[in-house]
């Protein structure tokens, strides 16, 4: 028997797989399509004390390989997803990763504070890395010190293990993965997207109109597998890997990396039903690689 | 429900400049509960292009496990679909989304199309006069080889057509035909760019009307907020067009 259960601090894992923030909402639209009671865990939609918008149309465009968005954050606010998005997520058998954004300090200790007393939220993941809001988001993501008192902050309310998305568009990725160790980390979740644009080629405007937005897709596996090997090397806390999984594969490719899960954002989009695929072809792609459990494989490339 | 299949092609044809008929088979077909809806469509196993495309769907033929799409091929993806031949296999997700209320039509009802627009409405049609729903159709093209299934609205109903360039029908937008027509009907349905459903919305502001809207889309299924619009109905929220829409009630939503 192959054992793909995951221990990481607050989640205990029946598989590794979970969708990304931002890439499922809060579950409903994939309840329609299969049981999610079969994932490892949701990482469900940034939430922030107000409701907000987002940003105006265009919110996506296609890319080689991959798509930028810059949708803003857009959710209901903490009121409702405290009030009604997560008691609806409670008849699934699934743990649930809130993921924290703000603008300000007291903005995410206020919603950490709060989503971590949701009995089916077992851990917090802390958005310090949307690089489509004008403030807050990513602004905590890119600078050491930042990250570490953000850290720290939210640690001192939250009932639960706290995670923090780390943002790949900084020059080293490694200084802010210590600074939120040294803030009191329990984890890390990493990579968000990178900030890009497209062109109309005609107009020569660019077709987002946010101007930028986050690129997502199997074009940035590469980096963000590169980013996730770095950082396991250089701490000890444990990393939920993503940044273009598409398939079981690179859900190998991840954990080798030193990925302890591994997170599935805009696969969801092409391939509504590609988490339970993923979780279905995981025990025989391990078998045919020889291993027995998904914790032999974590950091393989640095014991090779 | 919605389904995700490896559809049959059966046919495909280029029926007017760059706008292709596209026939494809299996259990999803079966699915198809409403004119309006749309498909989500994969048109390539690699992830190059990543994104699916939405289609609309142009007639469901529930016997023979078939519905018929037309869109216009002109861009990559699109393109890539338009090279697809009888016996390939095409991963499809739908039927997706809200499409037009047929119950909505008491006596008469007017169907005004534009373009890409214009093949829901053909379902949409054939399901009113099924229902005893005199239907009159108002169809705007670019030109003359753009127009299609002219023959085959003629055939359920009045039809008249206009042409930006006056080289088929009456030359103009579908508004100009809309002007000489009594206004002696109950409900209208209306597909095609948003400048045409604006200006519908203008002419008949004390009809029942139904507009389906277009935007860039993601998931296709409401997940990933792409395809937004402001709404009459909520200052603090948007509606998705993909999962709320693609058809709204005349006045919901704010172009």
């Amino acid at each position: 028997m192959t054992d793909l259960t995951v221990e990481l601090p607050g989640l205990d894992l029946k598989n590794p797989i979970m969708p990304a923030s931002g890439c499922f909402g809060f579950g409903k639209e994939y309840a329609q399509l299969y049981d999610l009671s079969q994932l490892g865990a949701i990482m469900i939609k940034a939430t922030t004390v107000e409701t907000r918008l987002g940003n105006p149309t265009p919110r996506v465009a296609e890319t080689a390989s991959g798509m930028l968005n810059a949708i803003g954050l857009q959710n209901p606010g903490l009121e409702k997803v405290a009030g009604q998005e997560l008691p609806w997520l409670e008849q699934y058998d699934v743990p649930i990763i809130a993921n924290v954004a703000g603008t300000t300090t007291e903005d995410y200790v206020e919603v950490a504070k709060a989503i971590s007393e949701a009995p089916n939220v077992h851990a917090l993941e802390i958005n310090i890395s949307c690089p489509n809001v004008k403030l807050g988001g990513i602004t905590f993501g890119t600078d050491p010190d930042v990250a570490r008192e953000l850290t720290r902050a939210v640690k001192e309310v939250s009932s639960v293990p706290v995670y923090i998305k780390l943002s790949p568009n900084v020059t080293d990725i490694v200084s802010i993965a210590k600074a939120v160790e040294e803030g009191g980390a329990d984890g890390i979740t990493m990579i968000n997207t990178l900030l890009g644009m497209r062109m109309d080629t005609k107009t020569g405007r660019p077709i987002i109109a946010n101007i930028t937005g986050g690129l997502s897709g199997p074009a940035i596996k590469p980096v963000a597998l590169r980013m996730v090997y770095e950082v396991s090397k250089h701490t000890k806390l444990p990393i939920i890997g993503m940044g273009g999984v598409t398939n079981v594969d690179d859900v190998i490719d991840f954990l080798s990396a030193g990925a302890s899960a591994v997170a599935v954002g805009t696969a969801n989009f092409v391939n509504p039903f590609v988490c339970p695929e993923i979780i279905g072809q995981l025990p025989e792609r391990l078998h045919e690689l020889g291993f027995d459990s998904v914790k032999e494989l974590v950091g393989r490339s640095h014991r090779l | 429900m919605i389904k995700q299949e490896r559809m049959q092609v059966v046919k495909q044809q280029e029926i007017a400049k760059h706008i292709f008929e596209l026939t494809v088979q299996g259990e999803l077909a079966n699915e198809m509960a409403e004119p309006g809806q749309f498909v989500h469509i994969r048109v390539a196993d690699s992830f190059e292009p990543l994104l699916r495309r939405p289609i609309s769907v142009a007639s469901i033929d529930m016997e023979a496990s078939q519905f018929t799409m037309i869109y216009r091929a002109e861009g990559r993806g699109t393109g890539l679909l338009s090279e697809k031949k009888a016996g390939d296999l095409l991963d499809i997700l739908g039927p997706l989304g809200h499409g037009f209320p047929v119950e909505e039509a008491q006596k008469k009802a007017y169907l005004i199309g534009g373009g890409i627009g214009v093949p829901p409405l053909y379902e949409l049609a054939k399901q009113l006069n099924e229902r005893g729903i005199e239907t009159v159709h108002i169809l705007g093209f670019e030109s003359k080889q753009a127009v299609f299934y002219e023959d085959k609205f003629r055939e359920l109903g009045d039809t008249h057509i206009a042409t930006v360039d006056g080289s088929h029908g009456t030359q103009g937008f579908v508004t100009h035909i809309l002007n000489e027509l009594p206004s002696d009907f109950d409900t209208y349905y209306s597909c095609g760019p948003t400048a045409m459903l604006e200006a519908v919305q203008w002419a008949y502001p004390q009809k029942k009307g139904f507009l389906s809207y277009e935007q860039r889309m993601g998931c296709g299924i409401g997940a990933c907020f792409a395809c937004v619009c402001r709404t009459t109905k909520s200052e603090t929220d948007y509606i998705k067009v993909c999962s709320d829409g693609p058809v709204f009630p005349a006045g919901v939503v704010i172009s």
